[in-house]
């Protein structure tokens, strides 16, 4: 179990992370989403120990995570970034991996470098940014790290990269099953990855939960507006628009089917929130909302 | 494949439940694993697990420890009992509102059903 307690991360007076709190049980995959500034980045480097938290505390079964070298070992952080030299090449930074993760996959590695098509030879300063994305990839997927955390690395790759990197996840996690934690605003093509999803707003956690239990969560219910009122009775409003006297409202709401047949018997139709849309609407200022109606 | 509707393990177990009542999945044979269908369809695997677990619940798969799962002899007359019960509230009332908006009696939908016969 990863166990973050009011963990706050500060840069100067701006607060990044404000006191979020959470329970990861190991062995999942987690989504960590976020609009930009929302803090993602700053809480995976105080879960990797990259930088330690203005207050609160991380702990991998009871034990403190930061500068404590048992866990940094089974910890694999790849960012933006990459944390290597520029002037390295691609070979050397993966022979460079294999000596610091006790996991590494020599192997696994090379059929991946082939996957994404990364000339070893290459100094990093050469490589694209969807090459650098592609080889943060097989760092962090050769690393088999039991806790490995993917900030944004593959966002670089084009769609056919990302499908074969997604797919590699998958079928590397059935295999080998591990904690991986990937922050990303591609939601919808990941989705279906992720046991749980996390989403931090403005430094605070917003929701942590089964991803599954997001799909139909939610649902658009456009009409007459009177009737559109009715039907929404006392459930939370997460967006609305009006045209004319034609309302459309999401509701944070999964109606029974008893519910739908009666709403469209008074002339409601329907429509699923997908969690792309959940996340816009859960994460949008409400006056923003204000100013499309 | 699965759309937003709804969770996708529900959408697995009605996925497998549409086989078995087809046809497709005879009884005792045997089902793709959670780690199978997870890699098949690019889904993460406990939301797999949930799918299955949700059909081992209802009856119409059922496990043999370290072999994998299998359709219970008696699900398609089960499920086709359930189904049954609900054909008349859920595909035909839902029909007949819609004919009645459009101005189609009765009696034209007999000749059509009776033409289709």
């Amino acid at each position: 179990m990863i166990e973050l307690r009011d963990l706050t991360v500060r840069y100067g007076s701006t607060v990044a992370v404000d006191g979020v709190s959470l329970d990861l049980p190991t062995g999942k995959i987690y989504g960590l989403l976020g609009r930009n500034g929302s803090g993602k980045t700053s809480l995976l480097s105080a879960l990797a120990s990259y930088r330690r938290p203005a207050r609160g505390s991380v702990r991998f079964d009871g034990a403190d995570a930061f500068e404590n070298p048992a866990v940094m070992r089974q910890t694999c952080f790849v960012r933006d970034t990459l944390d290597v030299n520029d002037s390295e090449r691609v070979r050397g930074v993966l022979a460079v991996a294999g000596w610091l993760r006790p996991a590494w996959d020599h192997d696994y590695a090379a059929r991946l470098v082939d996957l994404f098509e990364l000339d070893p030879r290459k100094r990093i300063s050469a490589l694209s940014r969807g090459q650098r994305s592609a080889l943060g990839a097989v760092l962090g997927l050769a690393s088999r790290a039991p806790l490995t955390i993917l900030d944004e690395t593959y966002l670089g790759m084009d769609a056919v990269a990302r499908s074969n990197f997604y797919r590699e996840l998958l079928a590397d996690y059935l295999v080998h099953p591990r904690t991986i934690i990937l922050s990303t605003h591609l939601i919808e093509e990941v989705a279906d990855l992720f046991e749980r999803v996390i989403i931090l707003d403005h430094g605070r956690l917003l929701l942590h939960e089964e991803t599954d239990e997001l799909r139909g969560r939610g649902i658009t219910v456009t009409g007459p507006a009177a009737a559109v009122e009715a039907f929404a009775g006392g459930h939370p409003v997460l967006g609305e628009q009006s045209l004319g006297g034609v309302r459309a409202m999401t509701l944070d709401w999964r109606p029974e089917p008893a519910d739908i047949a009666r709403g469209e018997a008074a002339g409601l139709t329907f429509g699923p929130v997908g969690i792309q849309d959940l996340f816009i609407h859960l994460t949008s200022p409400s006056k923003r909302l204000e100013a499309i109606r | 494949m699965f759309d937003d509707r709804s969770p996708i393990y529900l959408q697995i177990a009605d996925g497998i439940k549409n086989d078995v009542l087809s046809g497709a999945l005879k009884e005792d044979e045997q089902v793709m694993s959670t780690n199978q269908y997870a890699a098949f369809y690019r889904i993460n695997p406990a939301t797999a697990a949930k799918g299955f677990a949700q059909l081992v619940d209802e009856g119409v798969l059922y496990k043999k420890r370290g072999i994998g799962m299998f359709v219970s002899p008696d699900a398609r007359e089960k499920l086709r009992a359930a189904r049954r019960e609900r054909f008349f509230t859920e595909v035909v009332d839902p029909m007949l509102a819609e004919a009645k908006r459009v101005g189609i009696g009765v009696d034209e939908i007999v000749r059509h059903v009776g033409g289709a016969r």
